[in-house]
């Protein structure tokens, strides 16, 4: 129970960690947002045009600091983030819900999958160390780590989509006719394989890595000795004897590697010119939309933070030591 | 397997100090027609101003080493500093450094250094090396964290608080003499996220694109459309050598560790 209680609150505390710096960043820049927003449009700014951006940005010098926070974070919590300016007059909270749901998808299942995969791999690199095959898995996985996954993204679009012409080079689904039912999903998925191959092959290395490491230091421990001894299946003392008390920290791991994914899979998704958040956060830096730019970090934090909170649960569920 | 990795970057440091004579033209003067294909006078093409790629390649390695070295820096700094004051300290400053570094670890990087990138007015490596450094220091200085932890209860550390040498020396004549290769390990990896990291910002053109690195050379790559135009090579290039560079300081780092680890050594 304590430890339940000690990472929601950790969780809180973090939500309201990213918040905040969404509300300071902007503040403590030099340069006035409102007025920069409007130099787009030309040298000679009306004052009250300024001052009316000011107030649509929650930026008006009248109130106080503490003031604009609290009705920051009420609008936060109200799900009010705003207009954006380059869907306008479309909400903020709009172009979320349209986009998030493309990015959730791709990195849920490529996450999974790549965790199953590298984890797999992970437990054989660590137990065949001494060999070669134990080796090459390990040097790359290192490889893998080095790789900037907009990079790949951008060699597959290459091979699978410009020179083989497996698969399309754009979009989430077909935009060339209108398809209902199954037939939509069959295209939602055919447009999925090369975003999620990318993410899958370069989150790879982290849970090879990972799951290698923690092989390595269970397989020193004496009941492995024990099991060997008392003339096991090989396998067996793999499977059921190192990888299950080897995964317990992988799990703990997969948090924080989440980040990484999901920072990579925004680069991605501007690649394939997916209709996620990454893309939509890509549009929004380029015309400066700052309230979309806002939301989306809000919102990608969130979602880590989540799956962070549930993987906590989790580990508490399998790990009886934790709960105590 | 360090002696790779330092053979790697051995060969792009002496690519970076000797790159105007290693190169056949300046970077960026046009020197040809725009969007040329190799050639044994290009070898690797031309842009879109008709400068050459190979000659940029080349000096590219300069801005990306110089950014990727002095991040890694700045950021095993932080990390070490918050780290050992955390893990001696203790009590509630442990408490509060703790959960900061914990925050910034599970706070996604990329969207963070976007949104702080997005609002700064200038672009630059500087901002490049300080918004990476500011927000990726969470791992590094929670393994320091740990092992000040079991560094401070040691003989020879209590022994000198006996004697009553100062907090300040023994934390830096004590504890970090004996945890060099930790830090090493953690600035190699540093360096690592920090070139991938430069990549990923100036690829979004949130560092300043005039510049070439590495990275700024996938932006305009991207920008001009590369591949849809056959021009892989634009692309392969760079990217390769970011990725034969970030391997090389993961070697670095992963030697280490299981040279000071015995429990990853070869049975």
């Amino acid at each position: 129970m304590k430890y339940i209680l000690n990472r929601l609150f950790f969780f809180v505390i973090t939500l309201f960690f990213a918040l905040t710096l969404n509300f300071v960043i902007p503040r403590l820049m030099p340069g006035d947002p409102a007025e920069r927003l409007l130099m787009r449009f030309g040298p000679n700014i009306d004052d009250r045009a300024i001052e009316a951006m000011r107030i649509a940005l929650g930026l008006d010098k009248e109130k106080d600091l503490f003031t604009q926070y609290v009705e920051y974070l009420k609008n936060t919590f109200t799900g009010n983030f705003g207009i954006s300016y380059l869907h306008y007059p479309v909400p903020v909270k709009q172009v979320l819900a349209s986009s998030l749901p493309w990015t959730l998808g791709l990195v849920g299942t490529s996450t999974i999958i790549s965790f199953i995969l590298g984890t797999l791999l992970g437990v054989y690199a660590g137990w065949r160390r001494d060999r070669k095959i134990g080796s090459g898995i390990l040097i790359f996985s290192l490889c893998l780590r080095s790789i900037a996954y907009f990079w790949l993204a951008m060699l597959f679009l290459y091979v699978f989509g410009y020179r083989l012409g497996w698969f399309p080079l754009a979009n989430a689904y077909s935009t060339k006719e209108n398809l209902y039912g199954i037939k939509f999903v069959l295209s939602v998925i055919y447009h999925a394989v090369l975003p999620s191959m990318t993410l899958i092959v370069a989150s790879l290395g982290n849970w090879i890595l990972t799951m290698r490491n923690n092989m390595i230091s269970v397989l020193a421990e004496d009941y492995i000795i024990l099991a060997e001894a008392k003339g096991l299946d090989e396998g067996y003392i793999m499977l059921r004897y190192a990888a299950r008390n080897a995964i317990l920290p992988s799990i703990t791991a997969f948090g924080i590697s989440l980040g990484f994914v999901v920072s990579g899979a925004l680069l991605t998704e501007i690649v394939y010119s997916y209709p996620g958040v990454g893309y939509q956060l890509y549009r929004a830096v380029l015309s400066q939309d700052f309230p979309l730019i806002q939301a989306i970090f809000f919102f990608v934090s969130l979602s880590v933070l989540l799956a962070n909170l549930v993987m906590d649960f989790l580990y508490a569920f399998l790990d009886p030591r934790v709960r105590g | 397997m360090w002696k790779i990795g330092l053979g790697i970057i051995l060969f792009f440091v002496l690519m970076a100090v000797f790159a105007p004579y290693l190169s056949k033209y300046s970077p960026n003067r046009t020197v040809s027609l725009p969007y040329q294909p190799p050639s044994r006078e290009h070898w690797l093409g031309t842009d879109r101003l008709g400068r050459d790629i190979m000659s940029q390649v080349i000096h590219g390695s300069r801005l990306s080493l110089i950014i990727g070295i002095s991040t890694g820096l700045l950021m095993t700094l932080i990390a070490t500093g918050i780290g050992m004051m955390a893990g001696y300290f203790g009590g509630l400053l442990d408490r509060i450094l703790s959960i900061l570094m914990d925050i910034f670890l599970v706070i996604p990087g990329i969207p963070l250094m976007i949104v702080i990138s997005s609002y700064v007015r200038v672009r630059g490596p500087l901002v490049v090396i300080l918004v990476i450094a500011l927000t990726s220091w969470g791992s590094g200085a929670r393994v320091i964290r740990s092992q000040v932890l079991s560094l401070k209860n040691r003989e020879f550390v209590m022994a000198s608080r006996v004697v009553g040498e100062s907090n300040l020396r023994i934390i830096f004549f004590e504890i970090l003499p004996n945890m060099l290769s930790l830090v090493a390990s953690i600035f190699f990896n540093s360096v690592l996220y920090a070139i991938i990291g430069e990549a990923s910002l100036s690829f979004l053109g949130l560092s300043d694109v005039s510049k070439i690195t590495w990275g700024t050379m996938l932006y305009w790559a991207q920008n001009a459309n590369a591949l849809l135009n056959g021009m892989w090579y634009w692309v392969f290039a760079p990217g390769l050598c970011i990725v034969l560079l970030g391997t090389s300081f993961a070697l670095l780092s992963f030697s280490i560790d299981e040279i000071t680890n015995p429990r990853l050594k070869a049975r």
